[in-house]
């Protein structure tokens, strides 16, 4: 029973989640608004379980020093106990956690770029932490799926 | 029983789904919205990356460019190379791509073009150097979000690119030179004055470039052995630890925006752990030159050194933008992160002398 478990979460990272190029840097580009899209990111992250953490506004501190600038936001996203826990085991960890996602505006569309989770494995030795970052890239596949597709 | 049988059902069905995913055709528009929209646009119409629907750029590029340039990238110029992809999928990228214009594909030509590239230099100097820099180095600048007005649709290409060399045919630059690119700064240098002959000599003199541009890339390998973070310990408490920085980060004309616990907004107010701290800070006039660079770096932003105290023992912590920079293939950038290494290197060392 557990192989087959195994199997088919084996097959279903591997049918899934095809929709944004599988690389270090992750992104994804919506006709929707920036508030649309910023709106739909931050529903479909607390959808998938993350807490958004805090939105820090890139474009108001750029604009507030003379700057022109499109919007431009960056969202802290995370699950506190995980967060927790590599944070105390992992002090390379502590310059990344909470991850974050860029979005900014092109004109009247929007684009969202992350780092691949599985960046933050290759920080670590322990085999069973890195299944996490497995998951937490499943997520993030999910969550610019669910940007694309709310269009 | 009747379990286990659902569990093989279950088998069955994705072994099934998969394989018909693997074996179907693929879908050039299902895949450019995959691996290419989120920079060139949805309709080709560019961004972060150039924009590939222009009439003029489609009925001057072959079939074979496409290919290659989808296959080979631009390294160290945003472009990633797919290599992963199967030739059915890049040729049904490149279908996709060529339906939007009406026109056909040109044959590609592999004709060798030869000139003086020593006159092609002083040649290029002249014409083209204003645009496509010193040594073809291209443009400066990423996208239309910061680095360039709305209605430019285009930053000059790097000529001396490795993955541009590799798939621009000898006749397909010469074309560009000779005829231009309609909607684009690129005018025809034919009607600015260039005979054919300088214009040959100009073709030459790019592709004299390759070989500089192979080792530069060569050059990048070493950045792989850099640490992903700058961890330094202190030998100060934690209080102390953090008012040293702070003057630190004051003294290096950066503003401090706030001091958090790293715990802020995964746990209720209140109840963090008061032993993680992290003081974010900004130069902004940095900051918008990155951003023009690259209006992806959002996971340098804003720049933050973490405190903590553990077991008696203080420790900063901190990204290494020089290690982050391969993330981007973005040559432009990575002399932003090397500056940026040094000022939280500088940080990190002033707040704990």
């Amino acid at each position: 029973m557990r192989m087959l478990r195994q199997f088919l979460l084996f097959t279903f990272l591997t049918c899934s989640s095809l929709s944004v190029l599988a690389s270090d840097l992750l992104m994804v580009r919506t006709q929707q608004s920036f508030p649309e899209a910023m709106l739909a990111l931050q529903t479909s992250v607390r959808e998938h379980g993350y807490a958004v953490t805090r939105v820090q506004r890139i474009d108001i501190g750029l604009t507030g020093m003379g700057y022109k600038t499109d919007k431009y936001r960056i969202v802290f996203v995370g699950k506190p106990k995980e967060i927790q826990y590599l944070i105390n085991k992992y002090p390379v960890l502590a310059a990344y956690m909470p991850p974050k996602i860029s979005i900014f505006a092109e004109h009247d569309e929007t684009v969202l770029v992350t780092a691949n989770p599985k960046i933050y494995a290759d920080m670590i030795d322990d085999d069973r932490d890195k299944i996490l970052f497995k998951r937490w890239e499943s997520d993030i596949y999910s969550v610019f799926d669910d940007i694309r597709n709310a269009e | 029983m009747p379990k286990l049988i659902r569990m093989k059902n279950i088998v069955v069905f994705f072994v099934l789904a998969f394989s018909v995913n693997a074996y179907a055709a693929p879908h050039g528009d299902e895949l450019y919205a995959t691996y290419c929209s989120s920079c060139h646009g949805v309709d080709g119409k560019g961004g972060v990356g150039v924009p590939i629907a222009l009439p003029s750029f489609l009925n001057s590029v072959s079939d074979t460019y496409l290919s290659k340039t989808i296959r080979s990238g631009r390294p160290g110029r945003i472009m990633p190379s797919f290599e992963t992809l199967s030739d059915a999928q890049v040729s049904a990228i490149v279908s996709h791509v060529r339906s939007w214009s009406d026109k056909p594909a040109p044959e590609e030509n592999s004709m060798v073009i030869k000139g003086d590239a020593e006159h092609g230099a002083q040649i290029y100097e002249k014409f083209c150097s204003q645009c496509h820099g010193d040594k073809g180095s291209g443009g400066k600048g990423t996208g239309v979000t910061f680095s360039r007005k709305r209605e430019l649709p285009i930053i000059a290409p790097a000529l001396s690119n490795v993955g541009f060399l590799m798939s621009a045919s000898d006749v397909m630059i010469r074309d560009t030179i000779t005829f231009g690119r309609e909607g684009t700064p690129m005018t025809s240098m034919l009607v600015a004055g260039l005979s054919e002959k300088d214009i040959d000599d100009v073709v030459a003199y790019i592709r004299s470039l390759e070989k500089p541009a192979a080792e530069l890339q060569k050059s990048l390998n070493g950045v792989h052995d850099e640490p992903f973070a700058i961890i330094v310990d202190s030998p100060y408490g934690l209080d102390e630890t953090i008012e040293n920085l702070k003057q630190a980060i004051t003294d290096q004309n950066f503003t401090l925006i706030r001091t958090d616990y790293l715990e802020h907004g995964l746990v209720d107010e209140g109840k963090e752990n008061k032993k993680q701290v992290v003081l974010h800070f900004c130069n902004f006039g940095f900051l918008f030159e990155a951003l023009t660079i690259d209006p992806r770096i959002g996971m340098f932003l804003p720049c933050r050194v973490t405190v903590i105290e553990k077991d008696g023992k203080v420790q900063l912590t901190t990204i290494n933008p020089k290690r982050l920079s391969l993330l981007f293939n973005n040559h432009e950038l990575d002399e932003s992160c090397n500056e940026m290494y040094e000022l939280y290197s500088t940080l990190l060392e002033d707040a704990t002398l």
